[in-house]
């Protein structure tokens, strides 16, 4: 892990009329780190993951990802951010080979770079004999390693996983891990969001947002002692009690 | 007595290409809180379907309070409560307008039954005039909860009720089905969350359409047959490489904060053998203790 | 009994907070007629046609000129054989001819009753059919002039022709038409919708297990439905009358009675198509291609039916619109009472019951 900030948000808020749904959110995520962004439902964890893959425009505040600004660059940003969230992921009527050869098409690779892309992708999740049937007819696990594989596909710098072991069995829960910690080996930034306390654990940093605000970020040991809370789950726990916004 | 019993349950879909359940068998006692604890896929919502006359089984035979699933299901339908996995309300009524109408569904009123569902109905009250579909999620949930029980049902049946909700509402939305459990009502409910399953009475751990197992918590966590060991260094990643490597751990899995661990040959040697072998890989702060199981670990040794 | 009124309630909360729909629903039946009304049936102006004036008399001359000062046409040619005739039609743009028999002013002073022959391109029915009312209005015109000077009544008796198209049925009174395609419409598409709607909610898992009857549901469903089609069949009408100057002859109670007879067609199809269909995009997307389009082709009121070919016909026979259309039409334009069209409205009603029946046996008290 190096010291480089891949994302940097400046007091980052997004209103809905009288609704402030992130409120001057300021942080940091630095390069190769699995950066855990946690909060209660309706905290504004997605409003804010929207707006820091470009999907949705900021009402103030700045930010950047990849060096890239929100506001002008949005274009620039998504060639270089994965996105993958538990509800969409991959067509379920292509098989798996056309799904990455599509999804890798879309990000320019060239043939040369797909098929060899494709080949070593299929390979390291053991799917040789499932390649060319289609995704529907897999179990969730492997869909969700697969979407995985296939948000990565372009190397990006970040990657935002919205969700992504909602659901799995424990077994693919862990492999699934597996494939997030050698990305982040490779240098990959994970950005993800669990309702799993112990997926909280294998972050670098995690941050915990309270009614649109960030109300505590750190390493998870730091956040237990400060908590003095035995686990991951009593921190988020003692923060998100006082939550204001349920109905929201 | 048994108020939900399944007897050798198949139900297969795609012309017998499927198998969702397959040869399932359990009961559920009066005034029970069961819980059904599997991943998506492995078979939860087909046995409820079955069980709240939705769906034909192939073969087997169930019955709730009684009565048959497929020959009386009108009888089970008129006495049980179902909160299905999907988001189950109208989203263009409002919270008020759903109860009153789930109420008068069931021929009843909200009046009636209100003391079943005020301890909930208050948390929502507030909102009683906004739209169901501009609820949070853990509104939604309570809500549904209140449509569910609106009728004072015998059986209550909650689909994946806390999926996708976080961990403080999932708190609380526990913390309601054990006051109904008081109230007498038998309660199956069922969570992709291992940790949920503890606060069941009684569980039945089920993946790809199998039952693996089926007892209290308790009773499965001491089934667990081998000795659990949970470590932690200072770079966990590498620690779980290491201890793959290592062909004197027999299972490692990563378990959050910890690794947990079991031992080929478990003996004090295999553990300090174990402590230096990692010091000399430069591991830091290395600390190993041995643990109770968690479900969860229950669930991955039943799996393989 | 408050249940069911509960239901129905409820079916109306949905009705009234869908916006769009609800705009859809009314906006859809005043977009057609005045469409249909005044952009597509509108006057016809400066139509190019041909004289061939055998007589060369008084007479003729007289109506030439009339014709002349006409905004409708725009006279090309005077012809002298009916072979000119036929050349000018085949060489297109023509849309009319008129031809005036040797002796015309002759027969019409001794004999009192004189013909003109009217030949129309009904390649183009409507056009035709306008073009041609328009030419036997000048005619009767200038008939009435020659009756004010005179006792002895005249009549000149118009013998009308139409090229390509010798029948030329239907076509012209699209009112009738456009009450069933937006009945059908909107009573198929709206039912079959709002049960997959629960479908895809979750709901109709709860109100399966419930003690509540699932046919309750179906009619509880259809209920706001009749009603609005039966506020939507008034402004029709109403909007027909008054702004298209459409007669309505026959009883109207007959009428709105026909009418709910249909609704109640659509109602079940939409009610069958609601079993098969598993998302309300496949729900809309079968109402629309097995509703919207055979009801606008096989109704006879775009094409005429006796043109088709004989499976074509067949197929007319068995869309529900069809006997209503012609039902509509004997109602409102001829006049006839009911002993005039009961055999439609046995058809209609043997289709109904039939719909029906299959609808509810086919219907699904469990999921899939």
């Amino acid at each position: 892990m190096t010291n480089e900030t891949v994302i940097k948000t400046d007091k980052l808020t997004k209103r809905f009329g009288d609704f402030i749904a992130t409120n001057e959110i300021t942080f940091e995520v630095y390069a190769g780190e699995i950066f855990g962004f946690l909060g209660a439902n309706g905290a504004g964890k997605t409003t804010a993951m929207k707006m820091l893959c470009g999907l949705s425009t900021p009402s103030s505040g700045n930010a950047t990802i990849a060096g890239f600004d929100i506001y002008k660059q949005t274009e620039e940003i998504k060639k270089n951010i994965g996105y993958m969230s538990q509800k969409f992921s991959l067509y379920e009527d292509l098989t798996v080979l056309e799904n990455i050869q599509f999804f890798g098409g879309i990000y320019g690779l060239t043939d040369k770079q797909l098929k060899a892309k494709s080949n070593q992708l299929i390979e390291t999740l053991g799917m040789q004999n499932e390649a060319k049937k289609l995704v529907a007819s897999l179990p969730l696990g492997w869909k969700q390693k697969l979407a995985f594989s296939v948000a990565i596909l372009h190397e990006p710098k970040i990657v935002f996983l919205d969700e992504p072991t909602g659901g799995v069995d424990p077994i693919v829960r862990r492999q699934f891990w597996d494939l997030i910690y050698s990305a982040a080996d490779r240098g990959i930034t994970i950005f993800v969001t669990t309702h799993y306390m112990d997926e909280a654990e294998y972050c670098n940093r995690v941050s915990m947002m309270v009614d649109g605000v960030i109300k505590a970020l750190d390493t998870p040991d730091n956040l237990k002692k400060q908590f003095s809370a035995s686990s991951m789950d009593d921190v988020f726990f003692e923060l998100a009690r006082g939550a204001k916004r349920k109905a929201d | 007595m048994a108020d939900v019993e399944l007897h050798n349950i198949v139900k297969t879909y795609n012309k017998g290409k499927v198998k969702a359940v397959n040869d399932v068998s359990f009961s559920v006692n009066e005034g029970e809180l069961f819980g059904l604890i599997g991943a998506d896929g492995a078979g939860k919502t087909s046995i409820f379907r079955i069980l709240t006359t939705l769906l034909l089984p192939d073969s087997g035979n169930a019955s709730v309070s009684g009565f048959d699933v497929i020959k009386d299901y009108k009888n089970i339908r008129s006495s049980v409560g179902y909160m299905p996995g999907k988001f189950s309300l109208y989203q263009d009524l409002s919270v008020e307008e759903n109860l009153n109408f789930f109420a008068s569904v069931f021929n009843t009123s909200v009046k009636e039954n209100y003391d079943l569902i005020k301890d909930i109905y208050v948390q929502i009250e507030p909102f009683k005039d906004r739209r169901a579909g501009k609820l949070s999620g853990g509104m939604k949930q309570k809500l549904a909860l209140c449509c569910a029980l609106i009728h004072r049902p015998k059986v209550l049946f909650l689909d994946e009720p806390t999926t996708g909700v976080d961990t403080v509402s999932r708190k609380e939305f526990w913390e309601m089905l054990k006051r109904l459990k008081q109230q007498g009502i038998t309660i199956l409910v069922s969570t992709p969350y291992m940790d949920e399953a503890t606060l069941c009475e009684r569980i039945a751990l089920i993946q790809n359409g199998k039952i693996l197992s089926i007892d209290t918590p308790d009773e499965i966590v001491k089934q667990f047959p081998e000795n659990l060991f949970a470590v932690k260094a200072n770079d966990m990643s590498k620690l779980l490489n290491d201890l793959r490597k290592n062909n004197e751990i027999k299972t490692c899995n990563a378990f959050g904060e910890f690794h947990h661990i079991t031992f080929q040959n478990d003996n004090e040697n295999s553990h300090n053998e174990l402590i230096h072998i990692l010091q000399k890989a430069n591991h830091q702060n290395i600390e190993l203790k041995h643990i109770t199981p968690s479900i969860e670990d229950c669930f991955i040794k039943l799996m393989n | 009994m408050k249940q069911f009124l509960t239901f129905v309630r409820k079916e109306f909360y949905h009705v009234f907070r869908d916006k769009k729909t609800l705009l859809m629903l009314f906006g859809l039946p005043i977009v057609q007629i005045v469409l249909f009304g005044f952009a597509l049936t509108n006057e016809i102006k400066n139509s190019k046609i041909v004289i061939c004036d055998y007589a060369k008399d008084e007479a003729t001359q007289q109506i030439i000129n009339k014709i002349e000062a006409s905004q409708n046409f725009d006279i090309q040619k005077t012809l002298f054989s009916h072979r000119q005739i036929e050349e000018a039609f085949k060489a297109g743009n023509i849309k009319l001819a008129i031809i005036f028999p040797a002796n015309f002013n002759n027969d019409l002073s001794h004999l009192h009753q004189a013909q003109v022959q009217i030949i129309a391109d009904a390649s183009d029915p409507n056009t035709a059919n306008t073009l041609t009312n328009y030419a036997t209005a000048i005619i009767m015109d200038y008939q009435q002039e020659l009756m004010k000077n005179n006792v002895v009544p005249f009549r000149i008796v118009p013998e009308i022709r139409m090229l390509y198209n010798p029948e030329l049925k239907g076509a012209t009174n699209f009112v009738p038409g456009v009450m069933a395609l937006v009945l059908m419409l909107v009573c198929v598409m709206m039912t079959s919708v709002s049960i997959v709607r629960e479908k895809e909610n979750g709901t109709m898992e709860v109100l399966l297990v419930s003690p509540f009857n699932p046919f309750l549901v179906i009619i509880a469903k259809a209920i706001p439905y009749l009603l609005l089609s039966i506020v939507n069949l008034s402004v029709i009408l109403i909007l027909s009358v008054t702004l298209l100057d459409m007669p309505i002859n026959g009883s109207i109670s007959l009428l709105f009675a026909e009418s709910i007879l249909l609704i109640i067609t659509a109602l079940s199809l939409g009610l069958l198509i609601s079993n098969v269909a598993q998302s309300q995009q496949a729900a809309m997307l079968i109402s629309l291609m097995g509703m919207l389009v055979p009801t606008m082709l096989f109704t006879g009121f775009m094409f005429p039916i006796e043109n088709m070919p004989v499976p074509l016909q067949v197929i007319c026979n068995i869309i529900p619109a069809k006997w209503y259309y012609t039902i509509v039409k004997s109602i409102m334009i001829k006049g006839l009472g009911f002993s005039a069209i009961w055999k439609e409205t046995l058809v209609l009603f043997g289709m109904t019951v039939f719909l029906l029946v299959v609808s509810f046996k086919k219907f699904k008290t469990r999921l899939v």
